[in-house]
């Protein structure tokens, strides 16, 4: 990949529309969404249960289920060549070998019934074409690359004789196992203890470091994301309510959502606070979205407007890079606290 | 800890009259039978290996440790759940292993528990009245009908919720409104010191400022105490007033809030703070993290002496060999390392 840059998208999405059919209504999960992957970066997707940063990659995975979930509209290339109008078998073709996906619960996405190995070597046969001698020893070196002690020689053991890291190290090499150009981890550490946390944070870092893999991290939990990733896209009922480099979001934050996601969690560094200062409210229900912004009821800075119309998704004044969807500036209320600072 | 040192330290804080719950060396083994037509007791789960410690009344104790640390089966011997293999659980001077089960689920009314999920701890079948309602039946402490609604109406609006949605059933309510009426369940029968497991662990993060906030109201409220058991180290900051660190079994560390996030001694205690995420980029890349390599190991089949030396990046001959001793550093402040 010499001539590539890291100007060159991995990843485009453009007005993503994806919606879910249900016998009580129609429920908007992905309402409008665009956002980009640039060839070696790492992308942090936060936002709550029913943002729609899930749904948002399944549908790039083409993974949504029918006949309930439908993709309705956008476009989402790879490379290039929109995934969302390619056929079944060129998706079974890209899917594994360009784009991959490991999930949080590292227990269900694997098969109890099949051994590491078997699992491991499946995705080398079929996409890369390799003998079942050549894969095995192809699975040996990604486990032990990805830090399983004698990796080789547990080729052989079943899902359950690895513990809950191992198992999301195990998901993370069959993720990598054909050199993917794009990973995508779907709050790949929410299920695994703060140590461990850690280790599978550091891992996928040091790969993306080293074989140049880009990668999407969804998570709930901006702390996760702060140490690694380089851009962050904030996800609020179906909709990117804000976007930047990290350190603008985590610094300088211009959307009271994002504002109240870092403000309502304590902090180990800063002085313990008497109170949380919590978001109000309940997450959106998205078959019964407000009119106007959808954040307006939990909203602190909400203005007559909010009602009325949905803020477009704009460049903040003063900056190149970072857009958020609000009518207010936050920076010209009275009162109003720029995130945890 | 030895037999003698937590002799001592019980001692030490029985004179001490704010006393509300006292362990002392609590064991909770759970047995691994054979498989086969005769089952034979092969093995031990040594879910809590001999833990002592206390609580005053009024304040809030966090135990923290990864999963399979032992924390939640704390919670749950205090609770007298299980059968506990060995130890005393204290309770307002009465040691709750000894009582017959009737005068326990009387003793039940005192101390309640709130559980980490709110999708599985409430029945489906139940209006959140009636779950609700439920401990104010069983304890008889309605003088009637009328008395019953009010009671139950009133809890709903002390943890946040409106009287009317006493006849909605739990799959009607969000994540952060069904912890409130776990939270409300609790509070029914006024007890004393309320167990909480995890209790916003599975919530979202902007819903979990919310809960933490209102079970900190209550507790100025009710006068109640807590044991909060968490994995969230920031969480357990901001609620505790002393925190306990467990690891496989035991408590390494114990300490005042201030002292343990100030002047962590144990290795895993400082390993475990370093791992807990920052929401900042800058402060995030000049930390420095320990990184713990290996998993925990089983239970079953403990490492010898400090079980923490499989890991641990300073251990040392003598760690693999002795138990460390559970020691008082002063001002509150307990350590069980042999290298403090």
């Amino acid at each position: 990949m010499a001539t590539e840059t890291s100007q060159t998208k991995v990843l485009e999405i453009k007005d993503l529309v994806t919606r879910f059919y249900t016998t009580d209504g129609i429920v908007k999960a992905v309402d409008g969404v665009s956002y980009d992957v640039h060839a070696g970066e790492i992308v942090g997707v936060v936002g709550e249960s029913g943002s729609g940063k899930s749904v948002t990659a399944l549908s790039v995975m083409r993974l949504i289920p029918p006949p309930g979930g439908r993709i309705e509209a956008g476009e989402a290339l790879l490379d290039g060549e929109d995934m969302l109008k390619m056929s079944e078998e060129r998706v079974l073709e890209v899917r594994g070998a360009k784009i991959a996906m490991i999930f949080q619960e590292p227990m269900t996405s694997l098969n109890p019934v099949l051994t590491i190995g078997r699992q491991l070597t499946e995705a080398l046969e079929t996409h890369l074409g390799m003998s079942r001698e050549q894969a095995s020893n192809r699975a040996g070196d990604l486990l032990e690359m990805v830090g399983i002690p004698d990796g080789r020689n547990r080729l052989s053991d079943y899902p359950h004789q690895f513990s809950g890291g191992m198992r999301q190290r195990v998901m993370i090499a069959m993720g990598l196992s054909c050199e993917p150009r794009l990973l995508i981890a779907d709050e790949p550490t929410t299920a695994l203890d703060v140590t461990i946390q850690a280790q599978i944070l550091e891992l996928m870092q040091r790969l993306n470091e080293e074989l140049g893999t880009a990668v999407i991290i969804i998570t709930h939990n901006l702390g996760v994301v702060a140490r690694y990733a380089h851009w962050i896209n904030v996800m609020y009922a179906g909709k990117i309510v804000e976007s930047g480099p990290a350190e603008k979001i985590f610094k300088d934050p211009r959307h009271p959502y994002t504002i109240g996601l870092l403000s309502s969690v304590p902090r180990l560094d800063e002085p313990r606070r008497a109170k949380l200062d919590p978001i109000e409210g309940m997450p959106p229900d998205l078959m019964n979205l407000p009119g106007g912004c959808s954040f307006r009821p939990r909203c602190p800075f909400a203005i007559d407007r909010c009602a009325e119309e949905y803020p477009p998704f704009e460049l903040v004044d003063g900056t190149t890079d970072q857009h958020k969807a609000c009518w207010v500036d936050v920076t010209q209320v009275s009162g109003a606290h720029a995130g945890s600072n | 800890m030895t037999q003698a040192d937590s002799a001592v330290a019980a001692e030490a804080v029985n004179v001490d009259d704010d006393t509300l719950l006292q362990v002392n060396n609590l064991k909770m083994y759970f047995p691994v039978n054979s498989r086969g037509i005769i089952p034979r007791h092969v093995a031990d789960v040594k879910a809590v290996d001999d833990i002592s410690f206390f609580v005053r009344k009024g304040e809030t104790l966090g135990v923290v440790g990864e999963s399979g640390c032992g924390k939640t089966t704390v919670g749950r011997c205090i609770m007298q759940v299980y059968d506990i293999t060995e130890g005393e659980v204290i309770f307002e001077g009465t040691d709750l292993a000894k009582l017959s089960p009737g005068r326990m689920r009387r003793m039940r009314r005192r101390l309640q528990m709130i559980f980490q999920d709110p999708y599985s701890s409430l029945n489906p079948r139940m209006t959140a009245g009636s779950i609700i309602g439920e401990p104010i039946r069983i304890h008889n402490m309605a003088s009637g009908r009328g008395d019953y609604v009010d009671q139950v109406e009133e809890l709903l609006r002390v943890v946040g919720l409106n009287p009317y949605m006493r006849d909605r059933y739990p799959h009607e309510f969000s994540g952060g409104q069904r912890q409130r009426i776990g939270i409300a369940r609790a509070l029914a029968v006024r007890p004393s010191l309320i167990i909480c497991d995890e209790p916003v662990s599975a919530l979202d993060v902007s819903i979990q400022a919310q809960v933490i906030n209102l079970l900190e109201e209550l507790q100025e409220q009710f006068d109640l105490t807590y044991i909060f058991i968490a994995h969230d180290l920031s969480v357990v900051r901001h609620i505790s007033d002393r925190v306990a660190v467990m690891y496989l079994g035991k408590i390494v560390e114990i300490a005042t809030r201030e002292e343990l996030y100030e002047n962590p001694l144990h290795p895993y205690t400082r390993a475990l703070m370093s791992a807990v995420p920052i929401p900042d980029p800058t402060v995030e890349r000049q930390r420095e993290r320990i990184v713990l390599t290996g998993d925990v190991p089983s239970p079953i089949r403990p490492p010898s002496g400090c079980r923490f030396h499989t890991r641990c990046p300073i251990a040392i001959d003598i760690c693999n060999q002795e138990d460390p001793e559970f020691r008082d550093m002063g001002g509150d402040h307990w350590v069980a390392c042999h290298r403090v």
